[in-house]
């Protein structure tokens, strides 16, 4: 499973960076550690270098105003991307993100929308506790007017960060420290429109529908074939595009196979996992589940630091693998 | 409990700042351009206040009248590609800029010809072919957003500038600080403007803030900033006439703070609904002898640029305006029903 060459998750997303910095002068980086070696990882090395400081800003520390000043100077023309490395600290920031970005089409009558990209880092594990660890894609995919996508593969790293971009929405791209290390080989880069983008399978099976996004969705693929060892054929689904949530393809996928398991590194109470299984139970009575749908999410408590706590505390592949034999 | 006491000393006290406007050496076109403005947006808002009052308008309507003189005073400065930007309290500035009545009185009336296509009511009016980008009621929400209207500006390299509208309450929101820091810090082409009309909703500055004087926070954050009597239209234009040229130097942001009040409420037209705390009658009666417009005018009358006939008729095209443009918002349509799901997104969805 796990691919040795190639590129990583990482360098990706810095490819991602040099391709849009390089053939669209409108773009722009502005974050905290855009310049420092460790705070995104491998994501943006020597961006700093290549394309110069006045497009590969470093700020003070104001999540909140410098998430605003990019939403201003993308309804002035530019497509700024505002990282923040770890998404607990984006939460400084809720308001330009849910009050101000994701309302001005709507409340402007369609004539503007900021063209601006948050990138949130998921940064959790090694003991880092309840507010170096949160996962909330959930939060903000509960908003009309944001576009929230979570990328799982390398090349959807690179590609869904320039379709993020290049779009005319808000967009929340959500990448995760722990994908990092991931390796494939990457295609040339084709620019898509990210309204065009959506769930898609990343394995086919008959015996159960696997679904996640970002981690949960490289979990599930590795569930996937740890179950097929066991001789169930497993159905994998990367949701991929959180918000529009189109769950056309999970809905094709369950009619297949009659079971569906949604893995989700949030929390479960109104979480993404409950908005997937709902768009399946909604749909027709008796539906097409042939067993009750299951939901593996975090333990609804804070992360935990004590790596006694933190050992049992995220959802794994192993869990996937137990639950779904349970399932069937 | 400690009781704070006031920094701006005359400039809060509505009992002195009451004498007519000196105007001599002022270019008359000018000064008949800040009262015909200053008249446009009274009498629009006095238009809007009737229409609240009638119930045909429901959106919150928080009118500046009494504050008209700041909005006026600013934009004379400004130049085709200048972005500027408000909050909750923003009929004054986006008439200021030109914006259209019609316009205006539509968008309350959430009919489909507003500017905001009737999507947005009082609170989020959106005119850029005039320079106005947008205001929103989230208190100093607009104020890093112009500091980003600013980083592009700087970016464009073609000397404009952003400009900056709130309140005092808004100097209380943390997003404020950090706004005034980046932009300093990036030294950016920005005027911020505070209307400071010493009351956020119902509760005196001074029961918020250990000073009245916001122009303090400029100093921290090491902006040039001056600090002037917000009904004294000439005042205010001359301060802003020296900080925008110094944003648009290069040279980082300026801020003016404009000392004010306002004759009705935080919201809708009622005069005394705020009053209670430390906001009375008398205090506003006495600031009504403050009044921007009657100082001007007076001012003009001694001089001889205008006429109690000529204010009248000045006073009676208007009105005729803003009545026309009223009876046209009434009549016009509502947004039709797509609307509200067709505006969620900008970028059309390409998958079905």
């Amino acid at each position: 499973m796990r691919a040795t060459e190639g590129t990583s998750y990482g360098e990706a997303i810095c490819r991602g960076f040099e391709h849009l910095l390089a053939n669209h002068d409108e773009v722009f980086a502005i974050g905290q550690g855009v310049w420092s070696p460790w705070y995104v990882g491998n994501s943006m090395t020597g961006l700093d270098e290549k394309f110069g400081r006045n497009r590969i800003i470093d700020t003070p520390v104001s999540e909140l105003a410098c998430t605003g000043a990019a939403i201003g100077a993308a309804l002035c023309g530019y497509r700024p991307i505002v990282i923040h490395p770890r998404m607990d600290f984006m939460l400084l920031a809720v308001d330009q993100i849910v009050n101000q970005a994701a309302k001005w089409s709507h409340m402007f009558g369609g004539q503007t929308a900021p063209a601006v990209t948050i990138r949130a880092i998921i940064n959790r594990g090694g003991e880092q506790g309840a507010q170096h660890s949160q996962a909330l894609h959930a939060w903000f995919a509960h908003v009309p007017g944001i576009r929230v996508v979570m990328p799982s593969t390398v090349e959807d790293a690179r590609d869904l960060l320039i379709a993020s971009v290049l779009c005319d929405d808000p967009v929340m791209y959500i990448d995760d420290r722990w994908l990092y290390a991931r390796m494939s080989a990457l295609n040339p880069v084709e620019e898509r429109p990210l309204a065009g983008e959506g769930p898609v399978i990343r394995r086919e099976g008959t015996d159960v529908t696997l679904v996640g996004a970002g981690y949960s969705a490289y979990l599930c693929e590795e569930a996937a074939i740890n179950l097929a060892a066991d001789g169930i054929d497993a159905e994998v689904v990367d949701i991929r595009v959180l918000n529009p949530f189109d769950s056309a393809r999970i809905l094709e996928s369950v009619q297949r196979t009659g079971a569906l398991c949604v893995v989700d590194g949030g929390w479960g109470p109104a979480g993404f996992a409950a908005e997937v299984i709902t768009s399946i139970a909604e749909i027709a009575v008796p539906g097409p589940l042939k067993r009750a749908p299951l939901r593996i999410t975090l333990p609804f408590a804070p992360a935990p630091a004590s790596r006694a706590l933190e050992a049992n505390y995220y959802p794994t592949s192993e869990k996937i693998v137990a639950a779904v034999r349970q399932l069937l | 409990m400690t009781e704070y006491r006031s920094e701006l000393g005359g400039l809060a006290d509505p009992a002195s700042h009451q004498t007519p406007l000196d105007v001599a050496g002022v270019d008359p076109a000018m000064l008949m351009g800040f009262l015909t403005d200053m008249l446009t947006i009274r009498l629009t808002e006095e238009t809007i206040g009737r229409l609240v009052e009638e119930g045909l308008a429901r959106t919150p309507c928080h009118l500046a009248i009494g504050q008209e003189a700041i909005a006026v005073g600013i934009p004379v400065w400004l130049r085709s590609g200048d972005r500027v930007f408000g909050g909750h309290r923003s009929h004054s500035h986006i008439l200021a800029m030109g914006g259209d009545i019609f316009g205006l009185i539509a968008e309350i009336l959430g009919k489909e010809s507003g500017v905001s296509r009737g999507m947005g009511g009082s609170m989020h009016l959106h005119a850029p072919s005039v320079g106005f980008h947008g205001c929103v009621p989230l208190v100093g929400a607009t104020i890093p957003i112009a500091v980003g209207a600013a980083l592009a500006a700087r970016m464009d390299g073609k000397g404009a500038i952003a400009v900056s509208f709130f309140g005092d309450g808004a100097a209380e929101e943390g997003v404020f600080h950090e706004s005034l820091n980046l932009a300093a810090t990036q030294r950016l082409p920005i005027l911020f403007v505070c209307e400071n009309n010493l009351f956020s909703s119902h509760l005196d500055i001074l029961l918020r803030q250990p000073s009245d004087r916001i122009a303090r926070f400029a100093d921290a954050h090491a902006i040039r900033s001056l600090t002037v009597d917000g009904n004294d239209v000439l005042a205010v234009a001359a301060a802003a006439r020296s900080l925008a040229a110094h944003a648009r130097s290069g040279n980082g942001p300026a801020f003016l703070e404009a000392v004010t009040y306002r004759h009705r409420g935080h919201v809708g037209p009622k005069e005394d609904i705020d009053v209670g705390v430390r906001r009375t009658m008398t205090e506003l009666n006495k600031w009504k002898l403050r009044d921007p417009i009657t100082r001007l005018a007076e001012g003009m009358m001694a001089t001889g640029l205008i006429d109690e006939h000529r204010l009248d008729s000045l006073r009676e095209n208007i009105g005729r305006k803003v009545a026309d443009a009223r009876a046209r918002a009434e009549a016009a349509p509502y947004p039709d029903p797509s609307a509200l799901l067709g505006l969620v997104y900008r970028s059309a969805d390409a998958r079905h």
